[in-house]
């Protein structure tokens, strides 16, 4: 065997250890969401009797439902509120000079990153006092103190590999500067706000520290909160069944999501990090 | 259609680096102006602000006989090619090339019209439905043309438009551009450093140096007038050889021989701003070398010996290498040059190197002691401490003389 196919078959077989470690646990969720509440806890792995209760179950109750409208709708304002800011701040960071136009995207990274567990307690009794507790609003604005640094920081490295001359060649075939930007720079940049767009919905989509601190009922609980209030069938049960049921349903369309624009996530996510 | 002109024009930037220090320059109406000089030497800085993209800060720049200096890029009705060639690239070719017009709210008609006029032109037609992204760089430095010619400005303006392009390409679109700037008689500015390019191309060369103008002229008068050793060691390749010299009556002492200088120089000399000085820098033009028992007439100028140390065939010609004993040239000017072409990191060797074109028909070889005979018709001579030409009346001017330089008694 030569060196090479020695190394190919060497990387298989730490990818396949790899691609199993991590979707084990998925295919066990998946499993256990289709056994029926009796044989949840058989210790099996393959269901004996397979079930849709669980799933027809939590479209039933109205927390699961409610809490998908939420998140839906939480995750899409705040997503679009940042992009939509973060496009303005990025494109002044890729064009204009200014003091500490270097600084800011790390900056922006340094505060995306800022660990939300520190600031949910205070947050909790202002939100509190100031009648944002369990609203809409009451989410949106912490979720906004990470999505838009973040979409600041990756929209900026997509505006700054868009040549400047496209624009300069714009004004100079006879375009006003908002015509250069709308024609030729925003064309442009679609795919990258689009990327921005996935990545810091799906940040949102996920975030359980703000839901869980910062909501209590169905007006504005998302669903990784909402999944972790769900009732057992009595107080001494786990919802198990339905709790794996709710799990499936949210991750499997970001995993779509996520497939569909690998490539375009890998690009947002690398962006910057190897000059073009 | 158009002329430009540059009057006492300097940009200036926030931190006080003057890329352009006062120009001042004629571009008559149709003309093909080159502006040519090493990187960093203004002269994109200078080729901008005519487009608008860079804030004049001093001086008047006028565009048919009107002022531009505070008209937007849009308001200037000028067409520039860059470049990266900055085509759009979410645009097809046709609608790179009908963009322009569509802004100008041009009938779509007309804008199809026209694209496929300048396709035709620059041989584009089958290429009209394609993205940028799928065309060869020849083809895309084409598109960038067409852009620049559907519009039917009063000017063009390049900015090293073939400097993307290999070799071979650039040799062929260098003569593609001037078949269409000769057709269409649109006044051109074209920068470029390759003093190659400008030579061939331009109907007149503006040289710049740090920000001024060095001199302009036809390209002829440049290469046999040059008023600096700037220009001298610019214009030309191989590049103009260097040697100290001392002046003696009517010849020059340089390290390969005492040089007679032909009346004509003689009289240019005792003419010029140099006077009576005694130490030159002696420019000799490779070509002005040759094999001496290749020549039957050897009265007009100077026959040494010398051991060449490379030869080169070029096919038509040798270029010869060979070393001579004596002091380098040194003056600020030729170590610019040398660290724009990139010889400043070669390792520095002892004296100094010549190159002399031979012609094919010699025998010397590589290594062999070898009698050379240097043509002293053409010989430059430039003051050692300014570096300008001692021949050249008005050497000291980096302002324009559109005035062909004679000599003053």
């Amino acid at each position: 065997m030569s060196l090479r196919t020695r190394q190919t078959s060497g990387w298989s077989a730490a990818l396949i250890v790899i691609v199993i470690c991590s979707l084990f646990p998925v295919f066990w969720i998946v499993m256990l969401s289709l056994k029926t509440g009796a044989t949840v806890t058989d210790g099996s792995l393959i269901p004996h009797q397979w079930t849709l209760s669980n799933y027809s179950d939590i479209f039933k109750a109205g927390i699961f439902t409610s809490a998908l409208r939420n998140s839906i709708g939480i995750g899409l304002i705040a997503t679009a509120l940042a992009v939509i800011l973060a496009s303005a701040a990025a494109y002044a960071i890729a064009r204009l000079e200014f003091p500490g136009r270097r600084v800011i995207p790390v900056l922006a990274l340094g505060i995306a990153i800022f660990p939300q567990i520190s600031f949910v307690g205070p947050l909790y009794n202002l939100w509190r006092q100031i009648g944002l507790y369990d609203t809409w609003p009451g989410l949106i604005i912490p979720y906004m103190t990470f999505a838009l640094p973040l979409s600041i920081f990756i929209l900026s490295a997509f505006f700054r590999e868009i040549p400047w001359e496209l624009e300069q060649a714009a004004e100079v075939d006879g375009a006003t500067p908002f015509q250069a930007f709308m024609r030729v720079i925003a064309p442009l940049a679609m795919p990258g706000i689009v990327t921005t767009f996935i990545i810091v919905f799906i940040i949102c989509w996920n975030d359980f520290v703000f839901a869980t601190s910062l909501t209590s009922t169905t007006a504005a609980e998302t669903v990784p909160a909402a999944i972790s209030q769900f009732p057992g069938v009595s107080q001494f049960t786990l919802p198990i069944g339905d709790v794996c049921a709710a799990a499936v349903v949210v991750t499997v369309p970001m995993m779509i999501l996520v497939l569909l624009f690998q490539r375009r996530i890998v690009a947002g996510l690398t962006a910057g990090a190897v000059k073009g | 259609m158009a002329e430009i002109e540059f009057d006492d024009i300097t940009k200036r930037y926030d931190d006080g680096y003057e890329a352009v220090k006062h120009m001042n320059l004629d571009i008559s109406d149709g003309e093909l102006m080159i502006l040519v000089g090493p990187s960093g030497c203004g002269k994109s800085t200078a080729l901008r602000m005519v487009a608008g993209l860079e804030d004049i800060s001093d001086g008047q720049l006028k565009i048919g006989n009107e002022v531009v200096n505070d008209k937007a890029p849009k308001d200037r009705d000028i067409a520039m090619v860059f470049q990266n060639y900055a085509l759009y690239p979410h645009m097809s070719v046709r609608d790179n090339m009908g963009f322009a017009l569509k802004l100008a709210k041009v009938p779509q008609e007309e804008i199809n019209r026209k694209v496929l006029e300048a396709a035709k032109i620059l041989d584009l037609e089958q290429h009209l439905d394609r993205k940028p992204a799928n065309l060869s760089g020849g083809q895309r430095q084409r598109v960038a043309m067409g852009r620049a010619i559907v519009r039917d400005p009063s000017a063009f303006l390049m900015d090293e438009p073939l400097s993307n392009l290999d070799a071979k390409l650039r040799v062929q679109m260098r003569t593609e551009i001037a078949r269409i700037q000769q057709s269409l008689k649109t006044t051109t500015i074209y920068v470029t450093h390759d003093q190659t390019e400008a030579m061939t191309l331009g109907d007149r060369i503006a040289v710049m140096r740090a920000g001024e103008l060095q001199q302009v002229g036809l390209p002829a008068e440049l290469y046999t007038q040059p008023k600096n050793l700037f220009v001298a060691g610019f214009i030309g390749s191989p590049s103009m050889n260097f040697l100290p010299g001392e002046v003696e009556g009517d010849s020059v002492r340089l390290p390969i021989g005492a040089v007679h200088i032909p009346d004509e120089l003689r009289r240019r000399l005792e003419a010029g701003p140099g006077g009576g000085r005694r130490g030159v820098i002696a420019g000799l033009r490779p070509e002005d070398f040759e094999d001496a028992s290749l020549v039957s007439e050897l009265s007009h100028g100077t026959s040494f010996k010398t051991k060449i140390s490379v030869l080169e065939s070029m096919g038509s010609e040798y270029y010869a290498y060979f070393d001579v004993a004596s002091e380098r040239v040194s003056a600020r000017e030729l170590e610019e040059l040398a660290q724009d072409a990139g010889a400043a990191d070669l390792p520095h060797t002892e004296g100094s190197q010549l190159v002399a074109r031979i012609d094919a028909a010699s025998r010397i070889r590589q290594g062999e002691e070898v009698e050379l005979w240097f043509n002293s018709q053409h010989l430059q001579l430039f003051d050692t401490e300014s570096g300008r030409s001692l021949l050249v009346d008005g050497a000291d001017a980096g302002r324009q003389a559109a005035a062909p330089s004679t000599p003053t008694s």
